[in-house]
């Protein structure tokens, strides 16, 4: 098939690029303001004056306290942190249980399994065929040893949004700490940590056009927070290390943006993503996976019977589209994303899927470009598929 | 992309031999959609030449990429030599394959196998049998090699 030099990039659940404001936020903090926020001089004052600063805007935008921000190097960290002290001082009360989603991203699953093999429990939910899991489902998981609740907000690779502010309502009756990895909700949908009662919350600037190497968990006050790196006392002793001001400012910058800019931006893209939706539905034997309408303006994701992702997401990388077959970071694996197994979709239809994650770049004739190139990239790879052609002549039955 | 070799791009981008072959001597299918890739490999032999080869392959760029160069590699050749081909050979035509990705090779190594058994059982012709471990439909092999 052609290459094109046109470049059309759907992938921004995997990263975004910095805005135009984030970019200005973060300049002075590289050469004019780069005194250390700890120093005492005049030159370090004014810059934990800045840090603080936009501590206390990012608080705002989650309706937190600035003092329940800390500040980490993205996403995975924050998870990581909120996960491991939350299961500590589980465990000092004789705590060993938590309740996660089969779904979540590898870096709460992965420490979770970490967490199983030191002794905890972990119960996995089931997210159902829509991409959901329900609040009853907490409901009825929760026991007296539980130390956890811990439940993305939108799921990464299909946007599926869960009912957070239920769940919360459940953990705080329960008196069970609830941590959500927000990552991909952040500046996408509306978030308020105090109605929706959560306790912990992880964001990374890179998801909503700040900078990489960037996030913070926020952690309502009351909620004891272990120290994740040893070291100064920076993040009030939590999180040791020199504070990246320049990517912090530039945090606060963008996530002013994205929630300035939210409801328009939802319209206009959730409007984008439905006639995507449609345009790859007249696919034949393809299948939107997650829920149709409760899922972030941002992203979808589908399966399309008898071709490979890869090679999909190759020739469509051909024709100058950046898009993703699910997360970036399991890329290299062998297995089909554990995201649509755990939808219940058989490896071999997992095996053919395509995740496209919008922003607001993107236009109307990216929708109609990309549409016609992943029907003609299908039906290529249908055409040299075994499986399509078994099933096709009927020797194997179609499963979408 | 980075991911792959120019060579293996080429061939994945411009395969060669893909297709079927309607009255093919030998057919040879190998993996299975679970694992993400199946190779179909056709061969018409005339006096113990592999005159034409094709292939229908459903799987990864590296997958596709190592069909068309194994089919290439054994296409106007003897049989025995056919089966001498080995999937190192295919990587190192490729110009290197990723390391989670060798099993690709392995199993275009075993499609033509795989294709020339089925010829011989088709035509009544004789071979030792322990040329050919049989080809597991559901476990196949992940590789070995370099990368």
């Amino acid at each position: 098939m052609a290459q094109t030099t046109k470049t059309i990039y759907v992938d921004n659940a995997a990263t975004t690029a910095m805005c135009d404001e984030a970019i200005a936020a973060m300049t002075p903090y590289l050469k004019q303001v780069y005194g250390n926020p700890s120093s005492l001089h005049t030159a370090g004052q004014v810059a934990k004056e800045a840090l603080e600063a936009a501590r206390a805007r990012i608080a705002a935008h989650l309706n937190a306290d600035a003092g329940e921000i800390y500040f980490t190097s993205g996403g995975s960290e924050a998870d990581n942190q909120a996960l491991r002290s939350a299961a500590a001082n589980g465990l000092k009360r004789g705590k060993k249980h938590i309740i996660t989603t089969a779904f979540e991203h590898h870096a709460v699953l992965h420490t979770l399994k970490k967490l199983e093999r030191e002794g905890f429990e972990v119960t996995y939910l089931d997210v159902h065929e829509n991409g959901i899991v329900t609040p009853e489902q907490v409901k009825e998981a929760i026991r007296p040893d539980t130390a956890l609740v811990t439940i993305m907000f939108a799921n990464n690779e299909i946007g599926t949004i869960q009912p957070i502010a239920e769940i919360g309502a459940i953990c705080r009756a329960n008196k069970v700490v609830f941590h959500t990895d927000a990552v991909q909700a952040v500046g996408h949908v509306p978030i308020d940590v105090k109605a929706m009662n959560i306790d912990m919350l992880s964001l990374s600037a890179h998801k909503f056009h700040g900078a990489k190497g960037v996030g913070a968990l926020y952690v309502r006050r009351g909620v004891p927070l272990n120290t994740f790196i040893d070291g100064g006392a920076q993040e009030k002793g939590r999180r040791a290390g020199t504070e990246n001001l320049a990517g912090i400012s530039a945090m606060a910058a963008a996530l002013d943006y994205v929630c300035g800019n939210m409801e328009k931006n939802a319209k206009r893209l959730s409007a984008l993503r439905d006639k995507i939706i449609k345009g790859l539905s007249t696919i034949p034997h393809s299948k939107l996976n997650g829920d149709r309408t409760n899922r972030l303006p941002s992203i979808l994701n589908m399966c399309f019977e008898g071709i490979e992702g890869e090679s999909l997401l190759l020739l469509l990388d051909d024709k100058g589209i950046c898009a993703s077959s699910g997360s970036a970071c399991t890329s290299g694996s062998l297995d089909p994303s554990h995201v649509l197994l755990a939808l219940g979709l058989p490896h071999e239809v997992a095996h053919g899927s395509l995740r496209i994650s919008l922003s607001e770049d993107n236009t109307d004739a990216d929708a109609e470009y990309i549409i016609k190139s992943v029907a003609e990239v299908v039906e290529y790879l249908r055409g040299m598929s075994p499986v399509w052609e078994a099933l096709e002549k009927g020797e194997k039955p179609h499963l979408l | 992309m980075a991911l792959y070799s120019e060579k293996v791009m080429d061939h994945f981008r411009n395969p060669r031999n893909v297709g079927k072959i309607d009255d093919a001597d030998g057919i040879g299918e190998v993996g299975n959609a679970r694992c993400g890739d199946i190779m179909k490999i056709y061969i018409k032999v005339n006096d113990g030449i592999i005159t034409d080869v094709k292939f229908n392959t459903f799987g990864c760029g590296s997958a596709i990429a190592s069909s068309s160069m194994a089919t290439e590699m054994i296409k106007g050749k003897p049989i025995e030599q056919a089966l001498e081909l080995t999937n190192k050979a295919v990587v190192e035509a490729l110009e290197g394959l990723p390391a989670h990705k060798l099993h690709c090779s392995v199993l275009a190594e075993q499609a033509i196998r795989s294709a020339i058994k089925d010829y011989y059982d088709k035509h009544g012709i004789e071979y030792d049998k322990e040329m050919f471990p049989d080809f597991d439909e559901d476990e196949h092999d992940h590789g070995e090699g370099e990368e």
